[in-house]
């Protein structure tokens, strides 16, 4: 743990956003993790996914569980509204906030332990009905917080620092929500920002539930030669099956990207995302192709990023339910109590 | 770019902004650091051997240092570094038991010093623990030089001058005093070993405009006035003074004179404010003592009545540049602008004068009057023969005199060893991890965020009535901690070991000026632009590492860096640690000096 505060000195060449407001001021206090933490890393890209995309930090909403990954929500984006909740229960906190005010950005922030053991059922539960939202699992493959145990996403055969060997089957949370029908879901690698930080972006622009399963090396507990989630490894094997640009809908778009393997989406906010596919078989908008992808790079010992699959057209809970437009804060006492003439007519189609 | 080179001593110096600036290299973050244990005597004697004289200098240097201050780039001021020297000077200890001794047996060789300022004392000092032999000849009474001529003693107190002269005047100098030498070739007679020349540029300008005879009774030289005063000469000055000039010279002339009777004390500059050659700070404090100063003001007559100056007449200018961008003084038109005077002073500049070095010595001299030099030892053409100082290279400050003495006396050294002396020792360096624990570094890291602290000045209504009293009071012991805290310790580099590197990112997420960029090598001009924050500053150097697994470096920029090792705190595997690099100049017997 640092002891002291982080200088408030800033560099003045750095970039400002729409706003006015540079990468700094999307800070949070600052980390009490393990210097070279995978999640500090996903914290910073967070704060430049906010920053590029100019997020007002009031319209961001921050929920996590319990472990190291859910610390994060403290590292970043300060002055957004945040909701540090019960391990394992975040996504039942992040439906109910979901729900009452469906115009925020709604980020989630988890943990193998948080997502994949504890709260596994809260997550397939999410994922099943559609929240709009971007879910991230900082991914270690070891419980960190409580010194190193191997967890439920560590593959079979990858050792603790301890030397115990995993003997189970992993699991692997993006062929989880795929499978669920996630609509937008992605993995990368905290230590590669030119990767994470568009898919943060993309991620928050999509509508509907979008995933993303960082690896996120645990530095002091799981980074050794003989994890599969440490840096070594992970620099070594981790492959695009995509690589993606984010342009957000303010942005003019001044590069032509050309036809064959290069496809450019368009997002229901009006923000585009330029894709480069590396295979030419791949094909993210088809369900069983990205599934049969993933599984392809895991039987050769690879590990596959980028977007791995994206479905625009799914409707999310909000149009499922027809939920109310506004926030239910801003509504009235006449929207909610709309008197005895509506009742009437309520009671009447029953009848 | 090629990997950063970091066993070059001149890599890391560069990043010690204020040291590198400095032009006798006083390592100055590292007695910053002692002044704010507590640890004066320490701090003092780090800079006594650096630039000899930090009691004076604290109160009178032209602190090149603080505009190279790093904290200038990062906040709107930098650290107030020449007052914490002074701030070493008034707390210190006696020092005497800490003075190199001074060996009875001499080694045989005999250096004489004509002109007895900072250059020559320099030398003095450097050349008497060695065992040499020292001659001192100074025209004057008593040595200092320009030191004690012309920076008025409201600025340098005479005891501070006295004290820092005599530690080296004790340290067994032949004193020759009031012997003007007028003969070079008559000196070389005496059969010395080797000549130190450190006699300053001595010859003030007058401007002879028309009625100047008529008026010459009251129209004087600055730095001859100046001088004049200090040696009690002249005690008094009419009632209305114009000074012309806008150096520091001009400066302390009108602050002089408001002390000497002046009561209506205008300085008049041809250019304009902005491009006056006086130090910021001297500028503030003549204003500070209500002396208007007149700009685009071009003198252009002295009148006078009765055969006495009454006043003088001034065009008024304005500032046009020409098709080359010269800049022209153009006049306004206005009617000529009268001020009316009992004296004038001059101090539009000083030329250095030799008419007593005679040409047939092999000492040669250019077309400036100036002598052909080798500008890294001093040494002229007659190779016994040494410059230093103003002398040297013409008009400069104390400073800059002091790093030609300590260069000259390795000259003379090497030369009195019959060694080559352009085979120059190299400095002293030393780079050492600052590691004290997992989060704790032996300096203090937490970066303070307070302004810069204005020294305290004694109350106006006393010092304008007595040239003695010093009008800055220097800092107390608390201020000066505070001001001491500012200091970004430059010296204590980031060092990067790429081999340890795993690249994961912490030093970049963390630093908070966004220093650090891991990215595909390219050449200096694209990787600069192609940083998280542009490294648009070019006077700063990139550090770039060896290639990593990723084949990319780490490249950080030295521009902005606050040294508050967050990156090595946050670095898991120490491949970032903060070491500090302290570099000593090679002075006379240095023991790296080959044989």
């Amino acid at each position: 743990m640092t002891y002291i505060r982080k200088p408030k000195f800033a560099n003045p060449h750095i970039r400002s956003n729409d706003l006015g407001l540079t990468h700094r001021d999307y800070e949070g206090s600052l980390t009490t993790l393990c210097g070279g933490c995978g999640h500090d890393s996903i914290s910073a890209a967070i704060i430049q996914a906010a920053v590029g995309m100019s997020l007002p930090p009031h319209r961001v909403a921050k929920l996590s569980g319990i472990g190291c990954s859910s610390k994060i929500p403290a590292y970043f984006l300060s002055r957004s509204h945040g909701f540090n909740s019960v391990h394992g229960r975040m996504p039942s906190v992040a439906t109910g906030a979901n729900m009452a005010n469906k115009e925020l950005y709604f980020l989630g922030v988890s943990g193998d332990g948080d997502s994949a053991s504890i709260g596994l059922g809260q997550f397939c539960h999410i994922v099943r009905r559609r929240i709009n939202m971007l879910y991230i699992v900082a991914n270690n493959g070891t419980y960190g917080l409580t010194k190193g145990q191997l967890s439920a996403t560590a593959d079979p055969g990858s050792r603790t620092k301890s030397g115990e060997e995993s003997q189970y089957d992993n699991i692997d949370m993006a062929t989880l929500a795929i499978e669920l029908g996630a609509s937008f879901v992605a993995r990368s690698f905290s230590g590669d920002k030119s990767q994470l930080v568009p898919l943060i972006q993309a991620g928050l622009s999509h509508k509907g539930f979008a995933f993303i399963d960082v690896i996120s090396p645990c530095v002091t507990f799981n980074n050794t030669d003989f994890s599969t989630h440490g840096y070594k490894n992970t620099w070594e094997n981790y492959q695009a099956l995509s690589s993606i640009d984010y342009v957000p809908m303010r942005k003019e778009i001044t590069t032509s990207y050309g036809a064959g393997e290069d496809k450019e989406i368009t997002l229901h906010d009006g923000s585009v995302i330029h894709l480069h596919k590396t295979g030419s078989d791949y094909r993210p908008e088809d369900r069983d192709n990205a599934l049969s992808h993933i599984s392809d790079y895991r039987k050769k010992g690879k590990i596959a990023t980028g977007l791995l699959y994206i479905n625009q057209d799914q409707a999310d809970f909000h149009e499922l339910n027809d939920s109310v437009d506004k926030p239910l804060n801003t509504l009235a006492s006449s929207d909610l109590c709309p008197g005895n003439e509506v009742l009437q007519s309520i009671n009447e189609t029953f009848r | 770019m090629k990997a950063t080179d970091i066993s070059n001593p001149d890599y890391f110096h560069k990043v010690v902004d204020c040291q590198w600036a400095c032009p006798a290299h006083t390592p100055v973050p590292e007695y910053i650091r002692l002044i704010a244990a507590g640890r004066y005597t320490d701090a003092y004697m780090i800079n006594w051997h650096s630039n000899v004289f930090p009691g004076i200098l604290g109160r009178t240097c032209d602190r090149p240092c603080e505009p190279a201050c790093r904290r200038g780039r990062v906040e709107e001021q930098p650290v107030a570094i020449c007052r914490l020297k002074r701030v070493a000077a008034d707390y210190k200890e006696d020092i005497s038991t800490r003075l190199p001794p001074v060996p009875r047996k001499k080694n045989g060789k005999h250096v004489a010093l004509v002109g007895g300022g900072p250059a020559s004392l320099t030398v003095a000092r450097d050349l008497l623990p060695l065992g040499y032999e020292v001659t001192l000849f100074e025209k004057d009474r008593k040595s200092g030089g320009a030191m004690r001529t012309q920076i008025p003693r409201f600025r340098l107190p005479e005891e501070v001058l006295e004290e820092e002269l005599n530690y080296i005047l004790d340290m067994g100098v032949n004193c020759r005093f009031g012997e003007e030498i007028t003969s070079m070739r008559e000196l070389l007679e005496e059969n010395f070993d080797a000549v130190f020349v450190g006699t300053g540029a001595p010859l003030g300008k007058t401007l002879d405009l028309p009625g100047y005879q008529e008026s010459r009774e009251n129209v004087h030289t600055g730095i001859e006035w100046l001088a004049g005063v200090a040696f009690g000469h002249i005690t008094s000055i009419g009632r209305k003074v114009i000074v012309l000039g806008g150096g520091n010279t001009a400066m302390d002339c009108c602050r002089t004179a408001k002390r000497l009777g002046g009561e209506e004390v205008t300085v008049a500059v041809r250019s304009g404010f902005d491009e006056m050659k006086a130090s910021p700070w001297e500028i503030e404090d003549a204003q500070a003592e209500d002396i208007p100063i007149l700009n685009f003001h071009v003198p252009k007559r002295y009148i006078h009545e009765n055969g006495r100056l009454v006043a003088m007449e001034f065009e008024k200018v304005r500032r046009e540049f020409d098709a080359n961008g010269k800049r022209l003084l153009v006049p306004t038109g206005d009617a000529p602008v009268i001020i009316r005077c009992d004296d004038v002073l001059c101090a539009i500049g000083q030329e250095n004068s030799f008419p007593w070095v005679e040409r047939d010595l092999g000492i040669d001299f250019d077309q400036w009057d100036l002598p052909v030099l080798d500008k890294r030892t001093f040494q002229s053409s007659n190779p016994k023969v040494f410059f230093g100082g103003d002398a040297a290279l013409g008009p400069d400050n104390i400073i800059t005199a002091v790093a030609h003495g300590h260069e000259a006396a390795v000259s003379i050294d090497l030369f009195c060893s019959e060694a080559d002396v352009q085979q120059r020792p190299p400095p002293e360096t030393l780079l050492q991890s600052q590691k004290m624990g997992i989060h704790q570094w032996s300096y203090d890291n937490d970066i303070s965020i307070e302004l810069r602290h204005a020294v305290p000045h004694a109350d106006k209504s006393r010092t304008l009535k007595d040239l003695n009293i010093e009008v800055e009071l220097g800092f107390d012991q608390r201020l000066a901690y505070e001001e001491t805290m500012r200091c970004l310790n430059c010296d204590v580099q980031t060092v990067f070991s790429d081999n340890l590197c795993i690249e994961c990112d912490a030093c970049v997420d963390i630093c908070p000026t966004d220093c650090i960029t891991f990215t595909r090598n390219a050449e200096e001009a694209t990787l600069r632009q192609q940083l998280i924050a542009p490294a648009t500053n070019t006077d700063q150097d990139l550090y770039v590492s060896g290639e990593l697994k990723t084949h990319r470096v780490m490249v950080k920029s030295e521009d902005l860096c606050l040294h508050c090792g967050l990156c090595a705190e946050r670095c898991p595997t120490s491949a970032w640690d903060m070491r500090k690099f302290l570099l000593n100049t090679a002075k006379a017997g240095s023991p790296c000096q080959k044989p």
